[in-house]
């Protein structure tokens, strides 16, 4: 048995005039491949066999690299971790693909993420203020220790979280969710020496951690399973008491 | 045309590039990365069991040194290891994760806060430091900020398209800035390729999709030769289907193979070392099983049984599988045994370097100035005829570190390149013919080809009439393409569709070569195995393979001997 699956996926190219649409494609999958079937590899099957101009990024295809967060039915994704199934398509209704939100787009799914990788260096992704390379003493850490920072650790730099901010659509500027998870894995780990510079850079109205509003958009949309919004609070007491 | 000049130019940004970049920065200012993925993308980033060094952290563990790391990486070789980089491998791991630790790599703890280690395949002490299953995304990512904090220039989403010298010394490179589509030229003073694996030309395979051995290629069309390409490991535990890879780990964390029968089918091969036996004996056990009926309900996959260890060790020890399991196969590993099956992984061959990591010119003894290779894409023969696990993300850094010196040594020494404006156009007329392919092979269908041809053909069990055949269907595709390829994106911006075009090209120049290799090597050594020489031929096989392309696009092949000496 075949089923049809329906897409409807937003295009864009800068180079021609057509400006962004939606174009529909269908893809003919059997009922006992469709179990095994995720977005991106619908997406690769359709950019291979039908529109080789079909445009989107992707290296892993397994939920460990980040490169292919998207819009998919209205929520951030990763397309390789997203099975068709799941989407509940039944007759009639698609499975609607379009970019992350709240990032330029450079063509169809692909984004320009120059500003979210641009925050990520600004909080200073790092072990700050201790000579990294020649003290060879095999420093401890806890597994308490480890523990307190593991789950930020988890982190892909997908983009997920942020491009769902609210906050960071009216204000660019603003850090955004992974940025400041990011931030709090590098600032709470015991091995960090200086806090001061980062909390610096963190301890601002609007583009730091205090712009953050608890929308809560972010921790819906991590496919890490990220608390985001908890790790964000955790790092304001930090800041606080900084 | 845009152009642009560093001091050192390293091209790639996994673990071996950025260690690389860390390590040059002491000694030059200007560095540049380029990588044709956003480098945290990098296919590092996924490694997952872990790296080894001696640290000797654990009870069990607590006698090891290096010398019992040099005698089983040497074991595992099968006798094709250079003693002296296995020395220097094995000796200098303690620092290189010593360093890591610093860096703030998330490694996993003793319950005193020690680096805390876990017993691999091949190694015959828990010598393998890990965080969780995610040690590659941690090393990269701790690599990836010092990289942020010492301001490497990094070149996000730039594609290699060549290298550009001039007798002995390379002057630079050309790339193609993916988002705009321009042919940029970068001019340096010395050059690094750091470009990675090449197993994305095999069906199954768990590498990701950027793992397409452009360096390997590009240095063949320079007249740069490959060595032992013809050693490709196939990874016992591929998820049955996709090649996703289930980590050594959960065998090291005490997984079970089973068969039809469900039977521990390895005590009948390796009843010392079981279901940890060294890579290659572990897959051709599970091939012969799989050839001879017992695969499950006689099919091509067997059975990998995690149901009988804890829930903590699923998922604090091996999160990232027991997801990907659920993700891909619909198992609950702590419920159902995982279906798996062999799977495309490394490659042990590579552009021949010496110990800094200098590439080699074309006979022994004679090495370039200032053109350097590492990490994956580099040989440097300390994985032989077959890798340890836990052994490579190792050399991507401790080698990483000593070629990023050794270039930039070279590049304070050196003058910068010159990048003509007709180099340039050259590439631009290429891109330019290209986007204008009008026939009717799509670029998705003759991967497809290869790769099918490189698993079947050319996979863990071979035969010279089997080689003889990959040889020939390799050619029909590369005449496919050079004659009748297809692009339906004509446009410049971000065109994904040209990338794997000239990625195809790549893999076509290079798969040439390992089947060549794999053909004359009339032997079975490690991941060599070919049915119609079963047998290990020391006395003649020894040696190392090294194939160069010719002046009338031939492929050459010449031998060296193997470095052994008095280490250990
Ligand atoms: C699934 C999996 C798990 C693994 N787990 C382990 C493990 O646990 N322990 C271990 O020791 N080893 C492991 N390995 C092997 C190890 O991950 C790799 O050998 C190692 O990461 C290679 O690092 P690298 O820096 O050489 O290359 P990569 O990480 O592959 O990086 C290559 C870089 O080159 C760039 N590049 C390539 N071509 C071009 C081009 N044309 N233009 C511009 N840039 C280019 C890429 O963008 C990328 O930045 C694993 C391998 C696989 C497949
Ligand atoms: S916190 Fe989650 S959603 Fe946000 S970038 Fe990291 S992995 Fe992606
Ligand atoms: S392709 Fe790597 S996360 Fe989806």
């Amino acid at each position: 048995m075949m089923k049809k699956i329906a897409f409807r996926i937003n295009r864009y190219d800068p180079e021609s005039n057509e400006g962004s649409h939606f174009e529909k494609f269908y893809l003919d999958v059997s009922e006992q491949k469709l179990g095994e079937l995720t977005v991106l590899d619908a997406l690769r099957e359709l950019k291979e066999e039908r529109d080789g101009s079909l445009t989107f990024r992707h290296t892993c295809g397994h939920g460990s690299c980040g490169s292919c967060a998207m819009l998919i039915n209205e929520k951030n994704r990763l397309a390789c971790k997203t099975h068709v199934v799941d989407l509940e398509v039944d007759e009639g209704s698609f499975v609607e693909i379009s970019p992350l939100p709240g990032f330029p787009v450079i063509k169809d799914l692909v984004v320009d993420d120059e500003r979210f990788f641009d925050h990520d260096s600004q909080i200073m992704p790092f072990i700050s203020g201790k000579n990294t390379v020649d003290d060879l003493e095999e420093e401890r850490q806890t597994p308490g220790e480890l523990d307190r920072i593991m789950e930020a650790t988890e982190c892909i730099n997908c983009g997920a979280c942020t491009s769902s901010c609210p906050t960071y659509w009216d204000n660019e500027d603003y850090l955004g969710p992974a940025a400041l998870v990011r931030a709090f894995r590098w600032l709470e780990d015991s091995r960090n020496v200086d806090r001061n510079s980062r909390i610096g850079i963190l301890d601002d109205e609007k583009d730091g951690v205090w712009g953050c509003n608890k929308v809560f958009n972010c921790v819906e949309a991590c496919p890490k399973g990220i608390d985001t919004v908890a790790i964000i609070e955790e790092l304001k007491r930090s800041v606080i008491t900084a | 045309m845009k152009k642009h000049e560093h001091d050192l130019v390293i091209v790639g940004g996994g673990a071996a590039g950025l260690r690389a970049a860390v390590a040059a920065r002491e000694f030059v200012d200007d560095v540049a990365i380029i990588s044709k993925v956003n480098v945290l993308r990098s296919h590092s980033v996924t490694a997952q069991g872990g790296i080894a060094a001696s640290l000797g952290n654990t009870e069990a563990g607590k006698d090891d040194s290096w010398r019992v790391h040099f005698k089983d990486t040497v074991r595992g070789g099968d006798g094709l290891v250079d003693h002296d980089a296995c020395e220097v491998l094995t000796r200098g791991a303690p620092e290189a994760v010593l360093e890591l630790n610093n860096m703030g790599v998330p490694f996993s703890r003793t319950k005193d806060g020690r680096l805390d280690q876990r017993p691999f395949g091949g190694h015959r002490l828990p010598r393998s430091l890990y965080a969780a299953d995610r040690t590659g995304h941690g090393i990269a990512y701790a690599l990836y900020g010092e990289n942020v904090r010492l301001g490497v220039n990094i070149y996000d989403e730039y594609f290699l398209l060549d290298l550009l010298t001039s007798e002995e010394t390379v002057e630079g490179v050309t790339a193609y800035d993916i988002r705009s589509g321009e042919v940029v030229g970068f001019s340096a003073k010395s050059v690094i390729l750091a470009t990675g694996g090449c197993t994305q030309a095999f069906e199954y395979t768990s590498s990701g999709a950027a793992s397409t051995g452009d360096g390997l290629a590009i240095a063949l069309r320079n007249g740069i030769p490959v060595e032992d390409m013809e050693f490709i490991q196939f990874h016992p535990t591929g998820l049955a289907g996709s090649g996703i890879l289930i980590s050594e780990a959960a065998r090291g964390e005490g997984g079970y193979l089973l068969n039809d029968d469900g039977e521990r089918f390895m005590k009948r091969y390796n009843p010392d070392m079981m279901e940890l036996s060294p890579r290659d004996q572990v897959v051709r056990a599970m091939q012969h099983e799989i050839n001879r009926g017992k695969g499950i309900d006689g099919g091509n996959h067997l059975h990998l049984d995690l149901t009988h260890l804890s829930q903590r060790t699923l998922w604090e020890k091996l999160p990232t599988i027991s997801q990907i399991a659920k993700d891909y196969a619909n198992v609950d590993p702590s419920e159902t045994p995982i279906p798996v099956q062999p799977t495309a992984h490394y490659c042990m061959g590579g552009i021949p370097v010496t110990l800094d990591g200098r590439v080699k010119l074309h006979e022994e003894g004679k090495n370039w100035d200032n053109l350097f290779a590492a990490g994956e894409a580099a040989c440097l023969s300390v994985h032989g005829a077959n890798r340890l696990g836990t052994n490579s993300l190792l050399e991507a850094v401790l080698f990483g570190k000593r070629v990023g010196k050794a270039a930039a040594k070279a590049a304070r020494r050196g003058e910068r390149g010159q990048v003509g404006g007709d180099d340039l156009a050259e590439k631009d007329d290429m891109l330019g013919s290209l986007l204008a392919s009008d026939g009717s092979g799509r670029v998705g269908a003759l991967r497809c080809q290869l790769q099918e041809t490189m698993s079947s053909r050319c996979g863990v069990f071979r035969s010279g009439e089997e080689l003889e055949q990959a040889a020939a269907e390799i050619q029909d595709i590369k005449r496919e393409f050079e004659e009748n390829l297809h692009l339906d994106d004509k446009g410049r911006t971000f065109n994904t569709e040209l990338r794997s075009a000239l990625e195809l090209k790549n893999m076509l120049e290079f798969a040439s070569a390992i089947v060549n290799g794999g053909y004359e090597r009339t032997e079975s050594r490690g991941s060599h195995y070919r049915l119609d020489f079963p047998e290990k031929d020391d006395g003649e096989w020894a040696v190392h393979t090294f194939i160069k392309k010719g002046q009338g696009g031939n492929y050459r092949l010449s031998y060296r001997p193997v470095r052994t000496g008095e280490s250990g």
